[in-house]
């Protein structure tokens, strides 16, 4: 409205409807001049009341911008170029991209909240997962490969991932662009971040859509991973997109929700309203019904994979989906096989003008436009370049025609990729000279129930978590160093957190290469009738000058009251003692059983002594090994 | 002018918070005040017959037939629960045990009192406990979910939120978070199981109290008896229902084994949650002095380890589904507790003329 010299028409003084709009055709039809004359009108005929024509106007008038604004939106927005519409299919294909991404992301969600057990009516003595939570992660070639080659099986489900191995084979990196939950997440930063209204937004991420060389990255990654697999290492777990989602979700995002919603609800609470209070509690009924968990869940160190989540998506703002171009293993591994895909583009070159409108949404960075080769391997499907594309240049089919769009040669470097496999089999002898293994093995490494030997466990474990989320009593945590660099986030069990519950066999059933094995309570609980040995994870060990009955004459109990296993390993002398006083005080002295003790640590978690409790568990005496043991009888160097 | 007055405001402002939120400092910051609360559910009872009942059946019998012939032995479920109340029922749901271990309250008995109390005019039946493994496996793998569920109870699993700091001002526990669930009711319905209990020696009635507290209740048991009479203390119900159908004789809280437990065919129903424990401990053997809490409840004008004033009756369910009843009565000169004692362990529901 600044334009002085231009004036703008009074509607009220010419003719109803003569007036030619500086808007545009458009706006020559709407009903809009009429309505203001009337009104108008009316309070010189004085049939409306007066107070009644400028609201009446206003309302007009913001029904109008609204009609407006709607009718512009829906006009079709003029291609640039030779205008050539993208074929409905296309459209079609990537509409059901964007509704398969979502609903993936919305599965893994589901799948995720629902790694836990919260028990039901309907439930029996025998409690499982009613379906399989972990379903991502079996159907993960690159996980599948990775076990396959340090442990030389695929582990039960794990052959899902031969399901996306054939879709990958002829469809190419759809996973990527389709389905990967991790993918949609980096997807949906990439396209917040970068403002399309900026100046200069367009080129730039035309500029950051193309090629580079940094995404050679992740074939060095995992070239380097499976070497590492090869010599006895599952390490790559670390890289896996999905293993991350289900950790850094899982572990910290969750509960950093629980926690900002608990807290928040207390304070509504406090305010002493009953209304307030009421609410507050509904909503967290309702949260804890569904989403949350009944109460916090704490995990170890998990500030740090939280900040690298944190971290990798804020990549974003600077390289669009930097992880699944630069870093992703799993990508690397759809991508090798993607190279020969049936499904692919064929690009007419002779017709591109250099618009490059296909790059700018293009998510793999795998050179769309004409005149260079496309990058199957980089590409993840998505479609957005045929979509934009205004010259028909670029046609996804069946069967491309490998002249026009060829398969570009991936520029890697054959003296890098050596030097990545001789950095994945460097990794291994250096974290085993290391001590923690072998010779100095850290006391309080426990395992969950059913884990294999360690070294197999090294070669099985992909850290991604699951057994943690499902734990019911908060006690499996990632480990930062107790097992050594190599054992960075693989499950260790805190007692002082969290005891194993005994009839509970969660974590090994959702375990998806069977680091911890699937057990049975029988199992896990021995059958003496049956000759069944029970599975230990540690043995118990009293401090004795930190516990009350032992030295201050003051009867407790507790962790006999909840040691599990019957006969009781924990048993009690019955003694009296005097306190400084010299008066007799009768007290039960606890002592442990090495033959009975399980090692589930209830008696740890459930000593009153805080800080550092008077009963505590260590690894030792624990099923699997052979060698960490205490008793002569259950050192068996024949034992399977 | 508009930049003093600016000036002035935030002056006055940070002022008004510094006199709003001035904290003085000093030690006894996180000190309780407030009154003493006590949660008594006992006081619309209309009287009946009897204020003690001991059922006892065969291995046959159905837990839910004792329950039932206590309950009208002691003159009916109408006696406390009034129509449109909401009750709350608390079994002891406290280990991850099943049904035949006989650590958490038998599910029938449990459903049975739901039963009654809804066919009573109760709005709302809950049931609900504090549970020291995890909660979700110990309701659903005791079977009291399914089975109060389907008797038409709420059955509530405790989540953090649900417990609230009170002021018990008991002689050990002064300030505790409490199970709000619990205490927001109508009517309080204790629904225990007798059992072995390694330091207390006897728990059942007054000690299914520790499921009214969130918190880390492993320190009451440093001064386990004073705890317990704290808690009977703070909740008084307003009836209480003993499960000894499956009894566990030693091992206890937690037992684990069958062989642990023994059948014992018997429902305790009461207004008087010391009595029904001084009569109780003989399940397992006991001896009422030997359990420093009744006497302590006894001082404490919670209720009377004397049984046998509250007009006491016994209910034998026989074999054919018969029902005979009588006064229970301790002759001139005898002990109360030989007598349950005996009561308790004769092999066949007994009847004295």
């Amino acid at each position: 409205m600044s334009g002085g010299d231009l004036p703008l028409p009074l509607p009220w003084l010419g003719v109803v409807g003569e007036v030619p709009s500086l808007d545009g055709p458009s706006l020559a039809h709407t009903p809009a001049p009429v309505v203001i004359a009337k009104d108008l009108v009316a309070p010189a005929a004085a049939v409306a009341p007066p107070v009644a024509a400028p609201i009446a106007r206003s309302a007009t008038g913001v029904v109008e911008r609204a009609r407006n604004w709607w009718r512009e939106k829906r006009k079709p927005h003029k291609r640039p170029g030779s205008g050539i519409p993208a074929r409905k299919i296309i459209v079609a294909l990537r509409n059901s991209r964007r509704v398969s991404q979502f609903s993936f992301l919305f599965l893994f969600l589901f799948l995720l909240v629902r790694t836990e057990f919260r028990g039901s009516f309907s439930g029996g003595a025998t409690v499982r997962m009613p379906y399989p939570v972990e379903g991502f992660l079996l159907a993960d070639p690159f996980v599948a490969l990775m076990t396959f080659l340090s442990s030389h099986t695929v582990y039960r489900s794990l052959w899902w991932s031969v399901g996306m191995v054939a879709v990958t084979v002829v469809f190419g990196r759809v996973f990527c662009g389709w389905i990967c939950p991790f993918g949609t997440l980096h997807h949906f930063f990439a396209w917040l971040f970068p403002n399309p209204k900026s100046g200069t937004g367009g080129a730039r991420r035309v500029r950051a859509n193309m090629t580079h060389p940094y995404q050679n990255v992740k074939y060095y990654l995992l070239g380097a991973f499976l070497v590492a697999a090869v010599c006895g290492s599952a390490i790559g777990g670390l890289f896996d997109p999905i293993c991350i989602s289900v950790r850094a979700i899982g572990l910290a995002v969750l509960p950093a929700i629980s926690y900002v919603t608990g807290r928040g609800l207390d304070q509504v609470s406090q305010t002493n309203i009953h209304l307030f209070q009421q609410g507050s509690d509904v909503t967290r009924d309702a949260l804890v019904a569904t989403v949350l968990q009944p109460k916090q869940y704490f995990f170890h160190q998990t500030w740090v994979i939280g900040g690298l989540l944190f971290a990798v998506l804020l990549a974003n703002r600077w390289i669009p989906r930097f992880w699944c171009r630069a870093l992703c293993p799993l990508g690397a591994t759809l991508g090798l096989i993607a190279r020969h895909a049936l499904f692919g583009m064929e690009k007419d070159h002779s017709k591109c003008t250099d618009c490059n409108l296909c790059l700018v949404d293009c998510q793999g960075a795998d050179s769309p436009q004409g005149g260079v080769k496309w990058k199957q391997d980089e590409c993840h499907m998505c479609l957005n370049c045929e979509t934009a594309c205004p010259e028909d240049v670029i046609k996804f089919r069946f069967l491309p025609n490998r002249r026009s769009a060829t398969l570009a040669q991936d520029g890697m470097d054959r003296r890098k990729v050596l030097v990545a496999a001789a950095t994945g089999a460097a990794v291994l002898p250096l974290a085993r000279a290391s001590d923690t293994l072998d010779s100095n093995y850290y006391d309080r490494l426990i395992r969950p129930p059913g884990s294999v030997p360690e070294r197999e466990f090294m070669e099985r474990c992909i850290r991604c978590a699951e057994c943690m989320k499902v734990c019911p009593n908060n006690a499996l945590h990632p480990a930062l160093l107790e097992s050594g660099i190599e054992g960075l986030w693989t499950p260790i069990l805190i007692p002082r957190i969290g005891y194993c519950e005994p009839t509970c066999v969660l974590c090994g059933q959702v375990c998806p290469t069977g680091a911890i094995q699937k057990i049975t309570e029988e199992q896990k609980l021995g059958n003496p009738v049956r000759h069944v040995e029970p599975i230990k994870i540690g043995t118990a060990f009293y401090d004795q000058g930190r516990c009350l009955p032992w030295s201050m004459a003051t009867p407790c109990i507790v962790c006999e009251e909840f040691c599990p296993t019957s006969p009781k390993a924990i048993w009690v002398e019955e003694v009296d003692v005097p306190d400084r006083n010299g008066h007799m005080v009768h007290v039960q002295r606890p002592h442990v059983d090495p033959q009975l003790c399980i090692g589930c640590g209830a008696c740890e978690k459930v000593c009153p002594v805080q800080d550092r409790p008077a009963v505590y568990v260590t690894s030792v005496g624990e099923s699997r090994s052979r060698t960490n043991v205490i008793l002569l009888e259950t050192t068996n160097y024949n034992r399977s | 002018m508009i930049r003093g007055g600016k000036s002035l405001a935030v002056l006055g402002a940070a002022g008004l918070t510094a006199k709003l939120a001035f904290d003085r400092g000093g030690w006894d910051l996180g000190a309780s005040t407030g009154v003493r609360e006590v949660r008594d559910y006992h006081r619309s009872d209309r009287g009946g017959p009897s204020d003690f009942v001991v059922a006892r059946g065969t291995a046959t019998t159905a837990p839910t037939a004792l329950v039932e012939q206590a309950l009208a032995a002691l003159g009916g479920m109408g006696r406390f629960i009034s129509r449109g109340d909401i009750v709350v029922v608390k079994p002891n749901i406290g280990w991850d045990r099943t049904p035949l271990q006989a650590a958490n309250t038998n599910p029938e008995v449990v459903a049975a009192v739901v039963r009654m109390a809804l066919d009573s005019g109760a709005r709302k039946v809950i049931v609900t406990d504090a549970s020291c493994n995890d909660p979700g496996r110990c309701f659903q793998r005791s079977g009291i979910w399914a089975k109060a569920h389907r008797a038409g109870a709420e059955v509530v699993l405790p989540a953090e939120h649900k417990f609230r700091s009170m002021r018990l001002g008991g002689e050990v526990l002064d300030e505790w978070p409490v199970y709000r669930t619990l205490i927001e009711a109508d009517k309080v319905i204790n629904c225990p199981v007798a059992k072995h209990h390694n330091l207390a020696k006897y728990t059942a009635a007054m000690k299914n109290w520790y499921g009214t507290l969130g918190g880390r209740r492993n320190r009451l048991h440093q001064s386990i008896d004073v705890s317990i009479a704290d808690l009977a203390t703070f909740m008084r119900p307003t009836l209480t229902v003993v499960d000894g159908i499956r009894v566990m004789m030693r091992n206890g809280p937690q037992g684990g084994n069958i062989d642990d437990t023994q059948r014992m065919n018997t429902v305790l129903a009461s207004i008087d949650q010391v009595a029904i424990d001084a009569f109780g401990c003989t399940l397992i053997g006991q001896r009422p002095e030997n359990l420093p809490y009744l006497r302590m409840g006894q001082e404490r004008h919670l209720g009377t380890m004397q049984w046998q004033t509250l007009r006491p009756r016994e209910v034998a369910v026989l074999d054919d589904g018969s029902v005979e009843r009588r006064a229970l009565w301790v002759p001139e000169g005898e002990d109360p507790a030989a007598v349950a004692f005996a009561l308790n362990h004769a092999r066949r529901p007994m009847v004295i003329t």
